[in-house]
Order: structure tokens, then C-alpha cells, then sequence
């Protein structure tokens, strides 16, 4: 039980950083954006990119840090990825999204975003193999924290956990305490009383996809550094991240948050009662949980 | 001739090019008075500063602010022009605090924020007193209070505001319409559209009347308020009483 | 000679059933604007549940009712009628791309079940234990493929003229009126909610049915005939076929799954040995860009014909025009 409820923070951790960019999107652009995981992926394997360039460039960087298989090549990709993922959001948009939304229609937009996801995946998949891979061959032991119940974690899932907490903690300070921050909470709020303020929204929706591509592509490298990394990340991830953005109520940031953390504890969870092959189901059944329960979700409005 | 703070001509706007709600408009303007604009509902008042707002597209006409050409501005754009919009209704952030609301609007205000804050907090007393609590919670008045200060905190040459008097109490309508008096005293230009025609009319300079979607007529605001066949037809049959 | 129309027979039947699902979606998509992010899942459900009906009895499985089959049939289209009755009634209500999300879920959650319950739907390997209608009597080959591609034409014909009468009557009408502006259709007094299910329940019924006799072509059935790019592959068809047209979305559907079947053909032929792996993912690309390059270049589709669907935005793709100005 406490395993699962150890492996189910991490993952929900993971879950909400993804989430909290598809809530933005999905709340100001108004579509439920299908390739949104696909950013997690992307993210994955920049970082595997420029680990191997800057473990190339310098090696003794490309050491493990302390009991970590961590190195500080892969702690400055997180980076550097989050930048390059943040941007192909952006040039995304460009190319496809932007120019379907001109033309009207936003189930055209989720129609789109499935074009997108299966593009970028089997691009992927294209580039760097269908096989799965890992950011380090080293084999870290998990460590057992309690044997009676049994709870073992490996410090990169601390490290994960900590991580992410610590991007969130980054987003909640921006939120509460910069006026972007409040530009951000009042494009959401109310598009057309922010551009009378004199809030630009091509330029809020360029800022939407960077925080949404830079927290996707965290949660990509957590999700590889703490599981492995394939081409099918973002298929496997989708369905989960929309449910915590369901839960949570579609455009609230801090519901997001919640939301991956619940829906990650309960698919964890739920594997004491369900044989495990069931797993890729249970998000769906915490959909029709919420919609049958509590539409809007945690904190969502009703805005039909 | 007076000098007009913003004058707009000719104006053919509406939501869709094929059904224009305005047809050939014309407004002006005079640089620190109050314009005031009534009409029967659906005649186009509000149709007409969200217009110039750069809110709703304008197919034909222009609109002048000045000598300067603002017709389908980026409503983005208007603020640093020099011309605030206050809309009906939904015109604060409620998530957000008072203060922030004034704070956002102030974001590029610079070194200078601090003290335009307390000083629209020295305007506004009120708003100062619940400066951290949620915008959402304020009375219908102080919202339109709050409203205006965030319209001030740009410092504009003119403010366009729609009904700021909807939705309140008599008294605290008067209240927010004495303000709006108040702030020409600055130099400041006022365009109001308004239902509260009575009311309206005593804090107005000017009047222009609408009525589908054009120009019916227009004066000086104490002689339209005399005017027995103007009360009758486009104030609602009652006969408005004079001041 | 032989060889070469058996294959144009097998690829007619293929295609053709495939043309009743992308009738369906049109139902959905090209008339009442719902987006079903998971035709698979009833797709999936005709052909499961005819297959359960109509066959033999197998050991430790659920099902062989050994039913006639065109009871088989007419139960598969009730199952999947039925998953979308559930779906529906969630999410019509609801903003519309909960429809998209939530059938999009439907999908996964069918393909896992039927991938894990061995019992229900015989698990990874499978359903069989089916016989095909009168292949005893016929003696299989090509006379009974023919046959079998007359009465999938039979049907498909049958569900394109139900779908045009119906699209003409006062109920077509309705889901325009609904399409167009949902506030007025209101308050006309009519419920669009309870209209939008009506028609959500229809298509998929007929995706039951397309995938009813894809199941009995190849009298199996199993997880990997249930995947997402099945959607994907159907709804290229519609967007290809153009919305809302449904003559169209038959032509689409022969189109794409006669690319699609090239393309793998192709790939399978000239490309190296060591590609051969990628050619699922180089055809999964082209979809992709079949689908986003039609709704960037030709949204109407390359059939344009009258009912072209206007999908109109609201709120903020109004407000980011005023912005783009």
C-alpha cells in the first residue's frame, strides 16, 4: 500500500507538471490539446541529446551526482531542454495551430492536435528508434526505507519529486507575486478585459506554450530518468494528464497540480484491486468519475 | 470651435461585416467635458465605444483621437494611446486583489508604481481599506470604483466607459456618475454611455441620441433635457423633468 | 488474372466496410459537429460483440451463443449503440471537447479490456470459434468473397441512403439548426443536448455495424485490430472525403485505404531490410500530415460539395482576431 502510494506521488508529480501546460492551453485556446504529451517526449529525448553533447564537450561533467545516476550533464540538459521544447511549442503553434485557428473552428484544433501527436511520435520514433533507452546505464539500487511495509525508493525519484516541487513552487511565486504572473491569472480570467488592460494575448499565448513546452519537457526527463524513454511516452502519458487537468477543473493552474497528484496516487492505487494490465484504463475511469460527479472538477468554472 | 479630444466619423461597425449594427455614426468629443451617449436598447451605444475600443472591427469611417488616426486600433494598443475603456460589466479580475488589479495595470509604470499606486489609493480611499481582498468581493459600487481606478492608472486623455451606473443603487449610481464629473476636472475626457438618462443627462455636457443604429439627435445636454419631443421619443415617453 | 481480382475484391470488401464507419463519423462530425475521438472503441465493440453472439462456444469464454448471424450483427450494433448512449450522456452537456476527451478514453479503455479479459474477448490472441455465414454452403474462395463484397456493398448503400433521407428530414434540419446556433434551437424549445445524443448514438451504431462485418470477413477479431490509428485512418477518410458530404466520405474512405494499402506495399517492396520496422511509423507520419495538411489547405475536403460544415469559433478565437489586427 505504501508503495504504491510512494510510486503514485511520483508519478502524479510528473503528471502535474504536464498538466499544468495543457490546462492553460486547453483553457485560453480553448481546445483539448491531444498533442500536448508528445511535448513530454520531445523533452525526453532533447535531453538525451545534450547530455551526450555536453558529456562530449566536457566529460568530467558526465559524472553521476552523489548516489544519483543523475549527472551534471543531464541536470544542465533539464535545462537547456525545457528552453528547446518551450520554443517548438511555440513554432508549433506557428505552423499548424495558429493557422487552423484562423480559419476557425476549434474542434479543428483537436483535430489538428491529433495530426500533430502522431507526427512528432513517429518522427521520433524515426529518429531515435522504436527500442526503449535510458539516460544512464548505471544501475542505481533503490533504497529500502522501511522493510515492514516494504517502501523502496531510488534517490533519482527523490530527486524527480523534489525537482518538480520546486518548478511548481517556481510557477506559484511567478503567479502570486510578479504582474506577469497576475497578466497570466487575468488573460485566463477574462481575455477580453486583460487586452483592454493592455495585456497583448499573441504575445500571453507565445508565454502559455514556453511554460507549457519548458514544464512538459521536466516532466519528459523525470518520467525517462525514473522509467525509461521511448517513442510511445506521450501515448502512454495522454490519457492520464487529461484526466488530472479534468480533475482539477480545465484552466485552474493549482487544480492541475492536485489533479496529477490524485490521478497518479489513484492509478497506483488502484493496482491493489485491478490486475495490473488494467492500469491504461483507470485514468478513463477517473473521467467518467468526474463527469458524472463534479464536471467542472476541483476547481474549474462552468464556462460551456 | 471646441476643441475635440476624439471624434469619430462615418462609423459602420458590427460583429459580422454582413450585419452592421452601426450605420454611418458620427460622435464628437470636446476635450474635458462629459459626452454622454443614449439610446433605446439595442440602438448601438455600446456597439459604438467598444467600436473605437478596437473591440468590435469598423468597416467604414475613422475615428480621430486628436489629429491622430485610431480606427480598428489593436485593443492592446489603446492604453498607451491615451484611451481607457471601462467595460459593463466583468471590468475587474476578481481572482485577483485590488491591489494587484491596480498593480497589473501599472506593470510598466516602472520606478513610478509605487507612488501611482498610493496615490490612486489616496483618490480611493475605499479601495485602499480592502486593498488585499479579492476584487470578487466588493460591492457593485466599489467595483465600478476599482474599475475607474484602473482605468486612471493609465493616466489617459479619455475614458470611454459603458453603463458605469448598471446594476447599482440609486445613490451609489450617483456616486459614480459624480465621479466621472469629478475627473473632467483633471482635464480628462469623458464618453459614457448610459440607460440612466435622468441622471446622465444632469452630469453631461454633451448628448448624442441613438437609435438604430444612427444618429438621431445631438446638443448640448441641458437643452436635449428641455426638449419635450426628444424625452418623448427617445427616452422611453416619459417626459424628463429639468434639473 | 484470378489473382488480381480476388485481391481487388478483398480490397473492395476492406474498403467498403471501412466507407460505413467514415458514414457514421460523418453523422457525427460532418452534421452535428461532435468530435469522437474514438470511433475504434465502437468500431471495436460491433465487431467484438457480433463476433461473441454469432459464434461457437469456446472453452472458458464467454459467448458462441452461436446466434443467427444476422442477430449477431444487429447485437454488435447494439453494443456499440450502447457505449455510446453512456458516453454521451456524460459529456453532450458538456464543453465539447470533454466529447473528444472522454471518447478518446473510451478507446484506450476498450482496447485494454478486451487486450486483458481473456474471458470476455479471449485477451491478446484473440476471438475465434467464428463460422461465417453460408461459407459451408458456398464453399469459400472467390465466389464467396464476391458475394460477401455484394452484400457489404448492399449495406453500405442501404446506411448512405438511410444517412442522406435523414440529413433531408425535419430531424437533419434540427442538427443543423443546432450546429448553427445552438441558442436559437433552444428556444425554439428544442432540447440540443437530447438531438446531439440521438445523432451520437446513430453513428456509432453504424460503426457497429462496420466493424460487425470487419469481424466477420475475417471471422477473428483481436486487440491489434482495435488500435488508435484506426480512428486516425478513418477520420483521414472523412476530412479527405470532405465533411458533411457523404458521397465524399465514401470516395474518401477507398482513397486513403487504397494509399494506405500502397504506401505499406510500397515501403514493404524498395525500402532497405533495415527499415523495414519504421514502416508502420512512416505511414502513421504520412496520416498525420494528410490530416493536418487538409485542415490547413482544404478543410472542406477534396469533394466540395454542398453541406460543407462551418464550424464557427467562439470567444476566444474571436478575441485573438482582434488581437492579430
Amino acid at each position: 500500500m505504501i508503495q504504491h502510494l510512494a510510486d503514485g506521488i511520483l508519478v502524479g508529480s510528473i503528471l502535474s507538471l504536464g498538466a499544468i501546460g495543457l490546462t492553460m492551453v486547453m483553457h485560453m485556446l480553448r481546445f483539448a490539446n491531444f498533442s500536448h504529451a508528445e511535448l513530454l517526449s520531445v523533452g525526453a529525448y532533447c535531453a538525451l541529446v545534450f547530455d551526450g553533447v555536453f558529456a562530449g564537450v566536457h566529460s568530467g561533467l558526465a559524472q553521476a551526482i552523489g548516489s544519483l545516476s543523475l549527472t551534471w550533464t543531464l541536470a544542465l540538459s533539464i535545462i537547456v531542454s525545457m528552453a528547446v521544447t518551450g520554443f517548438s511549442a511555440v513554432a508549433i503553434d506557428r505552423l499548424v495551430f495558429r493557422r487552423v485557428r484562423a480559419l476557425g473552428g476549434e474542434l479543428s484544433m483537436v483535430f489538428a492536435s491529433f495530426g500533430v501527436a502522431m507526427i512528432l511520435r513517429n518522427i521520433l520514433g524515426l529518429i531515435f528508434g522504436l527500442q526503449a533507452q535510458l539516460y544512464s546505464r548505471d544501475i542505481v539500487f533503490a533504497v529500502m526505507i522501511s522493510s515492514d511495509p516494504l517502501l523502496l525508493i531510488k534517490p533519482d525519484q527523490v530527486f524527480s519529486l523534489v525537482a518538480a516541487l520546486v518548478f511548481m513552487m517556481i510557477l506559484h511565486l511567478v503567479l502570486s507575486r510578479t504582474t506577469f504572473g497576475y497578466a497570466l491569472r487575468a488573460v485566463a480570467e477574462n481575455p477580453t478585459l486583460a487586452q483592454v488592460s493592455g495585456i497583448s494575448l499573441q504575445r500571453m499565448i507565445i508565454l502559455i506554450w514556453l511554460i507549457g513546452g519548458g514544464l512538459a519537457a521536466a516532466a519528459g526527463i523525470f518520467y525517462g530518468l525514473t522509467n525509461q524513454i521511448n517513442p510511445v511516452l506521450g501515448r502512454d502519458l495522454v490519457l492520464p494528464i487529461f484526466a488530472a487537468t479534468i480533475v482539477g477543473g480545465i484552466g485552474s493552474i493549482y487544480g492541475a497540480v492536485l489533479g496529477g497528484f490524485l490521478v497518479g496516487i489513484a492509478s497506483n492505487v488502484a493496482l491493489l484491486i485491478l490486475p495490473s494490465g488494467y492500469s491504461p484504463a483507470v485514468p478513463f475511469l477517473i473521467i467518467l468519475a468526474v463527469l458524472l460527479v463534479r464536471p467542472t472538477g476541483l476547481f474549474g468554472e462552468e464556462r460551456p | 470651435m471646441t476643441d475635440l479630444a476624439l471624434e469619430a466619423r462615418g462609423i459602420v461597425a458590427g460583429y459580422v461585416p454582413e450585419l452592421p449594427i452601426l450605420r454611418d455614426v458620427h460622435l464628437q468629443a470636446a476635450r474635458g467635458r462629459v459626452t454622454v451617449i443614449i439610446g433605446p436598447n439595442g440602438a448601438g451605444k455600446s456597439t459604438l465605444i467598444k467600436a473605437i475600443a478596437g473591440l468590435v472591427p469598423v468597416s467604414a469611417g475613422t475615428v480621430m483621437l486628436g489629429d491622430q488616426d485610431i480606427t480598428n486600433p489593436r485593443p492592446d494598443t489603446m492604453g498607451a494611446a491615451g484611451v481607457a475603456y471601462v467595460p459593463q460589466t466583468d471590468n475587474i479580475f476578481r481572482t485577483l486583489t485590488i491591489r494587484q488589479n491596480l498593480e497589473l495595470v501599472l506593470r510598466n509604470a516602472g520606478a513610478d508604481r509605487a507612488a501611482r499606486l498610493d496615490a490612486l489609493f489616496g483618490q480611493f480611499p475605499p479601495l485602499a481599506a480592502k486593498q488585499k481582498e479579492k476584487a470578487g468581493a466588493l460591492s457593485g459600487g466599489q467595483r465600478q470604483f476599482l474599475a475607474v481606478a484602473m482605468a486612471l492608472a493609465i493616466r489617459p486623455s479619455v475614458i470611454l466607459m459603458d453603463e458605469p451606473s448598471a446594476g447599482l443603487a440609486p445613490k451609489a449610481a450617483q456616486e459614480v456618475l459624480g465621479m466621472a464629473r469629478a475627473l473632467t476636472e483633471d482635464g480628462v475626457t469623458i464618453i459614457l454611455v448610459e440607460q440612466n438618462v435622468r441622471q446622465a443627462l444632469r452630469i453631461a455636457d454633451h448628448c448624442f441620441i441613438l437609435a438604430d443604429g444612427q444618429n438621431q439627435v445631438d446638443g448640448p445636454a441641458a437643452d436635449l433635457m428641455n426638449d419635450p419631443i426628444v424625452g418623448q421619443i427617445y427616452l422611453g415617453g416619459k417626459r424628463v423633468a429639468p434639473a | 488474372m484470378i489473382g488480381v481480382i480476388s485481391y481487388l475484391v478483398f480490397f473492395s470488401t476492406v474498403a467498403a466496410i471501412l466507407a460505413i464507419a467514415v458514414l457514421g463519423l460523418n453523422l457525427q462530425w460532418g452534421n452535428t459537429g461532435l468530435f469522437n475521438g474514438g470511433v475504434v472503441a465502437f468500431f471495436g465493440a460491433g465487431a467484438y460483440a457480433t463476433l461473441i453472439f454469432g459464434g461457437t462456444p469456446q472453452e472458458g469464454q464467454l459467448g458462441g451463443f452461436a446466434l443467427p448471424y444476422p442477430l449477431a450483427l444487429l447485437g454488435g450494433m447494439f453494443v456499440a449503440g450502447v457505449m455510446a448512449w453512456i458516453v454521451g450522456i456524460l459529456t453532450l452537456r458538456l464543453r465539447h471537447d470533454y466529447l473528444a476527451i472522454a471518447t478518446f478514453g473510451v478507446a484506450v479503455a476498450f482496447e485494454n479490456l478486451m487486450r486483458n479479459a481473456e474471458a470476455l474477448a479471449g485477451g491478446a490472441q484473440g476471438l475465434r470459434g467464428f463460422e461465417r455465414p453460408l461459407f459451408d454452403a458456398l464453399g469459400g474462395g472467390l465466389a464467396y468473397n464476391s458475394l460477401f463484397l455484394i452484400c457489404v456493398l448492399v449495406l453500405l448503400l442501404a446506411v448512405y441512403v438511410f444517412l442522406e433521407r435523414l440529413i433531408r428530414s425535419p430531424f437533419g434540419r434540427l442538427l443543423r439548426a443546432i450546429r448553427e446556433d445552438e441558442t436559437a434551437a433552444r428556444s425554439l424549445g428544442k432540447n440540443p443536448a437530447r438531438i446531439r445524443l440521438t445523432s451520437f448514438i446513430t453513428g456509432s451504431v453504424i460503426m457497429g455495424m462496420s466493424g460487425g462485418l470487419y469481424g466477420t470477413f475475417y471471422a477473428f477479431i483481436s486487440p491489434q485490430d482495435v488500435l488508435p490509428i484506426l480512428t486516425f485512418q478513418i477520420w483521414a477518410m472523412l476530412i479527405v472525403g470532405g465533411a458533411g458530404n457523404n458521397r465524399g466520405a465514401v470516395a474518401g474512405a477507398f482513397l486513403i485505404w487504397g494509399a494506405w494499402t500502397a504506401s505499406g506495399w510500397a515501403l514493404s517492396r524498395f525500402a532497405p531490410q533495415e527499415v523495414q520496422l519504421y514502416t508502420g511509423s512512416v505511414q502513421f507520419i504520412l496520416i498525420g500530415f494528410v490530416i493536418v495538411g487538409m485542415l490547413l489547405w482544404r478543410p472542406q475536403g477534396l469533394f466540395e460539395e454542398k453541406l460543407v460544415v462551418s464550424q464557427q469559433g467562439r470567444t476566444a478565437t474571436k478575441e485573438l482576431q482582434g488581437d492579430r489586427r
